[in-house]
């Protein structure tokens, strides 16, 4: 076999970190990884927030991301040691043997140049073309990536293109230059579902044709199934195992890959609709202000008392908005919502306490709903005082139940969010809003932030806490395998209206309607293949049409 | 290009609205200071059918607010008024004091604004190392020493003890460009450290916020070298911020050089007010007032016209 076109040995990176309350002081994140890559091969890099894939996928440019260093090891690419060669023959390799694809396109392009001159400008810079052969290859990756109007989406603005071909564009911006490698950096996380199998398979087919090298960093196994020839799995920067991908999804060796391929193994069983539902909207319409068009068209679902309803639908689809009309933050135009026996205000002021207390809202960023100077005691105590006055030793013991509940032992009381797990905060979320004794808890995307385990650990938990408390969720959520996971009844929502309602059984055995059968075939499978089956049908039933 | 050309005709509609607003401030301002113009001109001797006499003939005797139209209407026709003290006409006098205040104005900013950008993007270049902060150093030095003081050192040493340029910044209209700007020469040292460092400060920390966006990363792993991504991808995107704070120093150096007109002995607008309110000419007060004004809300609306235009999605709607 010829000599590999990456060749990575005992690499080891560090970083500065500045905890609260302790001096700054150096870790290892990434603690002596090898791997090998041949020319034309796909490499998955997968494993969760924390486990070193990004820093080392960005360690084949020889580049660490804010204080990251590298600190040993060897990385070869093209038969020298990057590490050593200096900054100048660095910078002749970034962008022009290696290139990358970031998870975020809409800010990885400059907004104030046109995508042909960002596209081109590495291919450019490093003299591989002039900038019209430049031009012509662009225009030629963009037809070649499904990108409308190639001839001239050049010529645009990167935001006047949307989230998905921009993404596209990213590729073509990595492809431009003919790189030996590209780093694919969860090039498809941000995007939604039905968007992201098409960009995916634009991505394989685009490596497929220009045999290009590519390390595919992703959280997702079901999608790096379908894109790499080999996975390393990763785990707090120590490699765990590592095989071709067949044997990395059909027959696992460590544990926690395992876990890692049996996750969203929760099995849920439908409830059957009680006769007086908790929750009743009927014929919401509703507009933000200012603007011209409704964003909910007569919008009409029921949630009945300790059960699931799981609002689903992608970015735009007006689920969040729903969201926003039922707790009063933006009383609808037309409609009413009945509450608890009762017809809630449409706007958030003319509602009591009570309404207040019994309708409670977790949030997909537990970060930034939380206030980082309260402790975790201060949080939870929060509303036991406001509903219920409680004070000193009873408010103590209440929060210890809590903390209890939400499986988080003493001690916890103390600290402050920016000393807890991304999980922890949003199990601290959970108990603030528990704390209120709720009939009725609205979550927003609670897991969307998370790891895929840690998730399922928040999943089982709100489960069994519905079982313990009583409480009815509305749950919203663009994952259709969390709605799989915790659904009782489900709303597909697409463009403000709700497309398909029913009990989880119904909405998910077909007939489908045709965005239904759309989303739910879009949503990756952990098997080999399975990219390649979906798109074969779709064009199948486009030919048939 | 619709939703733009809104965008800017409010900005103007705007300004032009809050420069009416001061220019009735400004009346208001010197109908409330104490003492009679009358008074004044004719002195503590004067008797009192005199002083009746000349407050009919100024119409210091018609409401406030008449005289505030007539003056408006006046402005409006390019009628500043004429000056109590002297009797001239103050818009003829001003023109030439103006025109020497700018002139100032104009060669002290098409050295300090070029220089502060390009110092501001050495000390993003070579951040937290030493010409980052040798830059930081001096010009942070130089606007925290009160301008007359820098303007008497730089008297002292450089006309003074090496007797390269005048220490009196006297021009007139015989002089050549040259001679003027040799005359000019000190104003402008002075002005230049004096305005270098709010500028220079500001377009480093406006270039350093966007250095931390991802496309920065994203031109950094094309292989651009430092210098090029600052230029080419970090600047375009922090000229708002700059252009504001470059327009808010240019305003002083047209508004704020009354200290150093008055050091160096130049017959500009700012000598030209401070003998004025000196002799409670208020006429001469008002019509400087709002030119200063005038010149300080229409650089502010141009910083917020380029601002607009500078943004991409308000210039290219989808």
């Amino acid at each position: 076999m010829s000599d590999p076109l990456v060749k990575v040995r005992g690499l080891k990176i560090g970083a500065t970190v500045y905890p609260p309350g302790e001096k700054p002081h150096d870790i290892e994140i990434v603690h002596g990884v090898d791997f090998d890559l041949q020319k034309g091969k796909v490499l998955g890099l997968i494993g969760e927030s924390g486990a070193g894939k990004s820093t080392i996928g960005l360690a084949t440019m020889a580049y660490g991301r804010g204080g990251v260093e590298i600190t040993g090891g060897e990385v070869w690419v093209n038969g020298r040691d990057i590490l050593k060669t200096g900054l100048r023959d660095v910078r002749r390799l970034r962008g022009s043997e290696v290139t990358y694809v970031s998870q975020s396109a809409a800010a990885s392009f400059n907004p104030a140049k046109k995508i042909m001159e960002q596209v081109t400008e590495a291919a450019i810079r490093h003299n591989k073309f002039n900038r019209k052969e430049a031009e012509a290859r662009a225009v030629e990756l963009f037809a070649k990536l499904g990108l409308p109007e190639p001839e001239t989406i050049g010529n645009r603005y990167p935001h006047q293109v949307s989230g998905g071909q921009l993404q596209r564009c990213m590729t073509a911006l990595a492809l431009c230059p003919e790189p030996d490698l590209v780093v694919f950096d969860e090039p498809t996380t941000a995007l939604d579902v039905t968007t992201q199998i098409d960009v995916l398979a634009a991505i394989k087919e685009a490596i497929r044709d220009t045999g290009v090298a590519a390390l595919y960093i992703t959280h997702d196994l079901a999608v790096v199934a379908q894109v790499s020839d080999h996975i390393m799995v990763l785990r707090m920067g120590d490699m765990v195992e590592y095989g071709t991908t067949d044997q990395i999804i059909n027959s696992p060796q460590e544990e926690y890959t395992q876990a890692l391929v049996s996750v969203r193994s929760i099995k849920h069983i439908e409830k059957d609709p009680t006769p007086e539902p908790v929750l009743s909207v009927r014929n919401i319409t509703a507009r933000y202000p200012g603007t011209h068009f409704d964003v909910l068209h007569d919008v009409t679902v029921d949630l009945h008392p300790g059960q699931t309803l799981a609002v689903v639908g992608e970015s735009g689809s007006g689920k969040s908005t729903l969201a926003r009309v039922i707790t009063g933050l933006l009383p609808p135009s037309d409609g009413t919502i009945d509450f608890a026996g009762r017809t809630l205000s449409a706007g958030l002021g003319g509602r009591s306490r009570e309404d207040l207390r019994e309708l409670q809202m977790i949030y997909q960023m537990a970060d930034t709903a939380m206030n980082p100077r309260q402790t975790v005691g201060t949080i939870i105590g929060r509303p036991l005082e406001f509903y219920f006055g409680l004070r000193g030793r009873e408010k103590q013991k209440r929060i210890q139940e809590l903390l209890d509940e939400i499986e988080l032992g003493e001690g916890f009381q103390d600290r402050y969010p920016a000393e807890l797990s991304g999980g922890q905060k949003q199990r601290v979320c959970i108990a603030r809003a528990l704390a209120a004794k709720p009939k009725m808890i609205i979550c927003d995307e609670v897991t969307s932030a998370l790891d895929p385990l840690v998730a399922d650990g928040i999943l089982k938990l709100l489960l069994d806490l519905q079982k313990i408390e009583d409480v009815a969720y509305l749950f919203i959520t663009h994952d259709l395998a969390t709605v799989r996971a915790i659904a009782d009844s489900i709303a597909v929502m697409y463009q403000g209206k709700v497309q398909r309602y029913g009990s989880k059984t119904e909405v998910l055995s077909p007939p489908f309607d045709d965005y239904t059968d759309l989303l739910l075939s879009s949503v990756p499978e952990m098997k080999l293949g399975w990219l390649e089956e979906v798109i074969a049908h779709r064009k199948m039933e486009s030919a048939g049409n | 290009m619709g939703p733009i050309l809104t965008l800017l005709a409010q900005r103007i509609a705007l300004s032009l609205l809050l420069l009416l607003m001061v220019s009735a401030l400004i009346f208001a301002g010197t109908l409330i200071l104490p003492g009679d113009v009358a008074q004044s001109i004719l002195g503590q001797s004067a008797t009192p059918e005199a002083l009746a006499n000349l407050r009919a003939e100024l119409g210091l005797n018609e409401p406030a607010i008449s005289r505030y139209f007539s003056w408006l209407s006046g402005i409006f026709h390019g009628d500043l008024g004429t000056a109590l003290t002297s009797g001239q006409d103050i818009a003829a006098s001003i023109g030439s004091r103006l025109s020497n205040t700018l002139f100032l104005a104009f060669w002290a900013a098409l050295i300090s604004v070029p220089l502060a950008i390009f110092l501001g993007l050495l000390s993003v270049r070579f951040k937290d190392r030493w010409p980052d902060k040798l830059i930081s150093a001096v010009t942070l030095t130089s606007i925290s020493i009160p301008e007359f003081l820098i303007g008497y050192v730089l008297m002292y040493l450089i006309a003074v003890k090496l007797g390269w340029f005048s220490s009196v910044a006297m021009i007139n209209d015989g002089m050549s460009l040259g001679q003027k700007l040799n005359a000019i020469a000190l104003p402008v040292m002075v002005l230049t450290l004096v305005v270098l460092a709010h500028m220079m400060r500001m377009t480093r920390a406006a270039i350093l916020n966007v250095m931390q966006s991802a496309y920065i990363e994203t031109a950094e792993l094309k292989g651009l070298s430092g210098l090029d991504v600052i230029r080419k991808h970090a600047f375009p995107n922090a000229i708002a911020p700059i252009v504001n704070v470059v327009m808010l120093n240019l305003a002083y150096l047209v508004v704020g050089v009354v200290v150093i007109e008055v050091v160096f002995v130049y017959p500009g607008m700012g000598q030209y007010l401070v003998d004025h309110v000196a002799k409670r000419d208020v006429p001469v007060v008002q019509a400087c007032g709002l030119i200063f004004a005038a010149v300080y809300i229409g650089l502010n609306m141009i910083a917020d016209i380029v601002s607009i235009l500078a943004n991409p999605r308000l210039r290219h709607p989808k």
